[in-house]
């Protein structure tokens, strides 16, 4: 009871807090949300048994990735709001219709469907000592190939970025 | 899970409404975050920890997509001293 309890609260949290990054007009007070938003979804990933991805969640995510964005909304002056050139109204009832739909229609499929019981997959054959352990245990014998791959696209990204970002090559 | 739709949807709200570049990869962001919501869950109900290594890939990815992403958002904003996502038609045919 508890659990639903919280999992309501920070779902609310979650939810409010994205809606407050696409409203509002001002792009640094954008940044600031979502990274609120970033540290609820790291709750709910402890809420739901996954600590270490929450570790993961709040280093990269509310560390890393949101001091990016804060950098380039700094170093990018925005004086003309871009919202202010042109009239997007338009594209805005389109854009909301849309995603209502779709989020009807996916309701729709969950509610129908999704409430049969699950079945239960038997019990991994590894050791359990502990979330992180795990993941890890994964990460390293099954998952190594895609591992070793995921730093490359890192390298490489790394590289790219750079590239974009230096005044003349 | 219908946590993880409502959020991926206020997201594609956002790419879709916005036109400010930095506030469309932030949906993007956001979007990201749904499906790995979505991963954990299901992780966390089939009490198997597979889908919680998808979503350590599925952030690595998207600290390279951001990245990668705002360097494009630097390099446009030095040639065209916008950041409006309409102004984005020099490869327009």
């Amino acid at each position: 009871m508890g659990e639903a309890i919280a999992f309501y609260t920070i779902a609310a949290f979650v939810l409010g807090f994205a809606v407050l990054v696409v409203s509002t007009k001002d792009t640094v007070h954008s940044v600031l949300f979502l990274v609120l938003d970033f540290l609820f979804v790291a709750a709910l990933y402890v809420l739901l048994g996954a600590e270490f991805l929450a570790a993961i969640q709040v280093l990269v995510y509310a560390g890393g990735i949101v001091v990016l964005y804060l950098f380039v909304v700094m170093l990018v002056n925005l004086k003309g709001l871009p919202e202010e050139h042109r009239d997007p109204h338009r594209r805005t009832k389109l854009g909301l219709g849309l995603a209502a739909a779709v989020l009807v229609e996916l309701g729709a499929i969950f509610a129908s469907g999704y409430a049969r019981p699950v079945p239960q997959v038997a019990e991994a054959a590894i050791p359990v000592v502990g979330n992180t352990e795990e993941v890890g245990w994964l990460l390293y014998t099954n998952y190594l190939i895609p591992f070793e791959i995921v730093s490359m696209l890192l390298l490489v990204a790394m590289i790219g970025a750079i590239v974009l970002a230096k005044r003349e090559l | 899970m219908l946590l993880s739709a409502a959020l991926f949807m206020i997201g594609v709200v956002g790419v879709l409404v916005r036109r400010n570049m930095i506030i469309i990869f932030m949906s993007i962001e956001l979007i990201l975050n749904a499906v790995n919501i979505n991963l954990v869950a299901f992780s966390s109900q089939l009490q198997h920890t597979v889908g919680q290594v998808f979503a350590v890939f599925v952030v690595a990815v998207a600290a390279a997509e951001a990245a990668v992403g705002l360097g494009i958002i630097l390099a446009f904003y030095r040639n065209r001293e916008t950041v409006n996502i309409d102004e984005m038609n020099l490869m327009r045919w």
